[in-house]
Formats: structure tokens, sequence, C-alpha cells
């Protein structure tokens, strides 16, 4: 457990010690979902309609373009191979670096998320449904892209092709999400939404970490 | 073979590692004592990075085991693991951390037999402890590098070219430090080019092994 909490604790002293990187993140989302009312007008009716699908699409989009940096440094100065040396299990290796990429941006967008309703005239009663979904769904997001993160670790710019193969995986979340939204504005009950998410995190937690693990067991030979 | 049939210490049995279609050693066998020593010698791409990588467990070997303690590290890697201690190529350092933390980060992850201000004093950087590991020389990296293996009492240390950018005060103290680890009851298997004072070492030069392009197998 220690050196579980370890690795947790030395990610996020380094991603604060480097300042830009969780900032960089949080910047892509909310600059991005500017660029939304300037795209299709600003009619507040308009923006309120699209404003949930709005913040979780751009809420995977920032996950996605965070993923190149989550083994490329250990990758490239060593670290990685001495971590799968670890007592540790290399799969919860894997988890805790998946924490820490959550702490660093899921729960960070998820923050962001009510600010960025106002500026989208998000309905008054999409907030919880909204902010509840992402809490469930973007754990699952840092679960599951760090397979494609490991995955590209072989090639040089890997930073589109990680989109590529895990766009696709976030789309059950995705679509989740989503209907919780649409079922709370419509009066239809919030729970069954929710509790697929939370079965979708339970899947993405063994097929993320032991994924994971196996592309970079890959990645080290 | 099963436990208890093995001598203590690590054993390679009849290990075989090919790379990109070049056999680099096959039937490889040796065994390495609590105390001993093994260098590895031979010229560069004779496998001695490959030989060190296949003992830690990080590329599987196409035949043979390795044992630690009479136990096969791969069906039982958990001892293996808590024993071992990998100096690779790369330092493993974070620039944005301090020299200290980047040290009490490795004990923390294992169960140290020293303390983090033991280990820098042992390679002789402990009064640079609170300086960010950005502002180390390349030689101070790798003495770093070394430390987190001075962390450790006992077990294995596979070192990888430790010599690497260090200076001829710091080659006294790292033969040292392998001396003290020995009489400890570690083990030290060091592929080096440089020439090291380890007294009673084995040594193995794989330079010296059949190697060759592989025939492609006839179907």
């Amino acid at each position: 457990m220690n050196a579980f909490l370890a690795i947790i604790a030395r990610d996020l002293r380094l991603a604060t010690r480097r300042g830009g990187e969780a900032a960089l993140t949080l910047g892509f989302f909310v600059v991005a979902i500017t660029l939304f009312p300037f795209g299709v007008g600003p009619e507040p009716e308009l923006l309120g309609r699209i404003a949930a699908g709005i913040i979780w699409v751009t809420a995977l989009l920032a996950a996605t373009v965070s993923f190149d940096r989550l083994f490329r440094a250990d990758m490239d100065d060593g670290t990685l191979e001495l971590l799968a040396l670890q007592p540790l299990p290399l799969e919860l290796v894997v988890l805790a670096k998946a924490i820490s990429h959550w702490l660093l941006t899921g729960l960070a967008v998820t923050l962001l998320a009510p600010l960025m309703g106002l500026m989208l005239n998000l309905p008054g009663a999409a907030y919880g449904p909204l902010i509840a979904g992402l809490l469930l769904g973007t754990p699952a997001l840092s679960l599951l892209g760090g397979i494609g993160a490991a995955l590209v670790l072989g090639a040089r710019r890997g930073g589109a092709l990680i989109g590529l193969l895990v766009l696709p995986l976030f789309l059950p979340v995705l679509i989740f999400g989503i209907s919780a939204v649409e079922a709370t504005l419509i009066g239809m009950p919030l729970t069954p939404h929710l509790l697929i998410l939370g079965a979708l995190l339970a899947v993405a937690l063994p097929v993320g970490s032991f994924g994971t693990a196996a592309a970079l067991r890959l990645a080290l030979e | 073979m099963t436990a208890g049939t093995q001598p203590a210490g690590l054993v390679a049995d009849h290990l075989r590692c090919e790379r990109g279609g070049r056999l680099l050693f096959a039937d490889l066998c040796f065994a390495v004592a609590p105390g001993d020593a093994l260098l590895l010698t031979g010229p560069n791409g004779s496998g001695k990075t490959s030989l060190m990588r296949v003992l830690a467990g990080l590329l599987p070997a196409r035949a043979g085991r390795i044992f630690w303690q009479g136990r096969d590290t791969i069906e039982e890697p958990a001892p293996w693991r808590r024993a071992l201690s990998w100096l690779g190529h790369d330092n493993a350092i974070k620039p944005q951390l301090s020299v200290a933390e980047n040290l009490a980060f490795w004990s923390r992850l294992s169960l140290p037999g020293h303390s983090v201000s033991e280990a820098l004093e042992e390679v002789g950087i402990g009064h640079l402890a609170d300086l960010p590991a950005s502002m180390l020389s390349a030689g101070q990296r790798r003495r770093l590098a070394l430390g987190r293996l001075a962390l450790t009492r006992g077990g294995c240390w596979l070192m990888d070219e430790p010599t690497v950018t260090l200076d001829t005060a710091s080659l006294t103290r790292l033969a040292a430090m392998i001396a003290r680890h020995r009489a400890d009851g570690g083990i030290a298997v060091i592929a080096s080019h440089d020439v090291l004072d380890l007294p009673g070492a084995q040594a193995l030069d794989l330079g010296a092994l059949d190697q060759g392009i592989l025939e492609p197998a006839t179907s």
C-alpha cells in the first residue's frame, strides 16, 4: 500500500513541479468548449440543447490529449523498466498511475464542468446528472486510455494514434453519460444510467489495469 | 526441477536468447553463490544487456530457466522481485525532484536496508541531497542511480555498465560498494568494459560463445 501511494504522490508532485501540464488539459477543455458558441451561433436555446453533449465530447478529447504523457517520460528515462521490476505488481503500478491521471484530468474537468454549463446555458436540472455521470465516467476513461498510451510507446510520435485507439473504447461511457442527462430532462429516473456507468467503471478497472500492464511489458522487451 | 534442488543464489540453467533473428547465446549455464560476483564481458552487441534483461525478467528467454534461491524466477517472481536491484543504461532520475526525493521514492517502493542519507553518503553525493536532480553532472547522475542499489542490503544487483561517466575516485568507491554488498551476502552481476576491482569474481565472456545468424527453420 505504501508503494502504491508513493507512486500516486510522486506523479502528483511531478505534475505540480512541471506546472503547466495539468493546466494544459484544462486549458484545452475550456478553449475547445468556448469555440462552440462561435461555431453553432450564440442562441441560448440551441446551446442549452447541446450543452451536455459538448461538455462530454470535449472531456473525452481533453482526456485523450493527455494520455501521451502518461507513460512517455517514465519510458524515456528508464523509470518504467524499474517500476516493472518492483515487488508491487505492474497491474497495481498502472492502477496508481491511472488514479493520479484521473485526479489531474478527470476530476479537474468534472469540477470545471458546471462553469462550462453556465456558459452554454445548460438547463438547471441537467447539472446533477452531468456531474454524477462525469464523476463515474472519467475514471473509466483514465483506465482505458492507459491501454492506448502503453500500446503506442514503441512509436515515436504516438499522440494522434492514441486518439484512434481509445476514442472508440470511450463510446459506451459517452452514450450513458449523455443518456443520464437526457433521462433527467424528460423526467425519467436517473439511477439506471448511473448504474450502467458504474458497471462500465467496474469493467474498465480490470480491463484497464491488466491490458495496460500487458502492453507495457511488450513495450519493455 | 523443483525448489530445493538448486543451490542458493542465482542460477541460470541452459538459457537461450535470440534477438532480431540472431542467436546471442544458447545453453548458457552459470551459478552465482551468495557473496559472489559475476563479471560479464564481451564486445558490443555480444548480448550482455540482453542477458541482463533476461535475468531481470524484462525479456523472456527463448529457452532455459533462472532460479533465485532455488525458485524459478518466472513461476515465482515475488521473491526474485524483492531481491532484485536493477541498474540499466538509463538512470531513472526525475530532474524536477531533488536528489534525496528521487531516492526516497525508490526506497518507498521496496523494503530498504539502508536510509536515503546513508545511501547518498555511500555513493559520495550526500552533500548534494537537497539539490534539484537537474543540476547534477552526468557522473553525479550515475552515482545517484547507484545510490538506489546502495539502499538495499543483500539481494542481487544487476548492473549494466555501472561505470559509464564515472571518474576514477568514483570507480574506487563503486568497487568498495560492491565489496560491502558481497560481504553482506549479496550477489552482483556486472556487465562492464572497465576494469573493476572485484576480488574472486567469476568472469563470463559472451564474445567467446557460439553466435550467429539463425538458419530459417525448414518446414
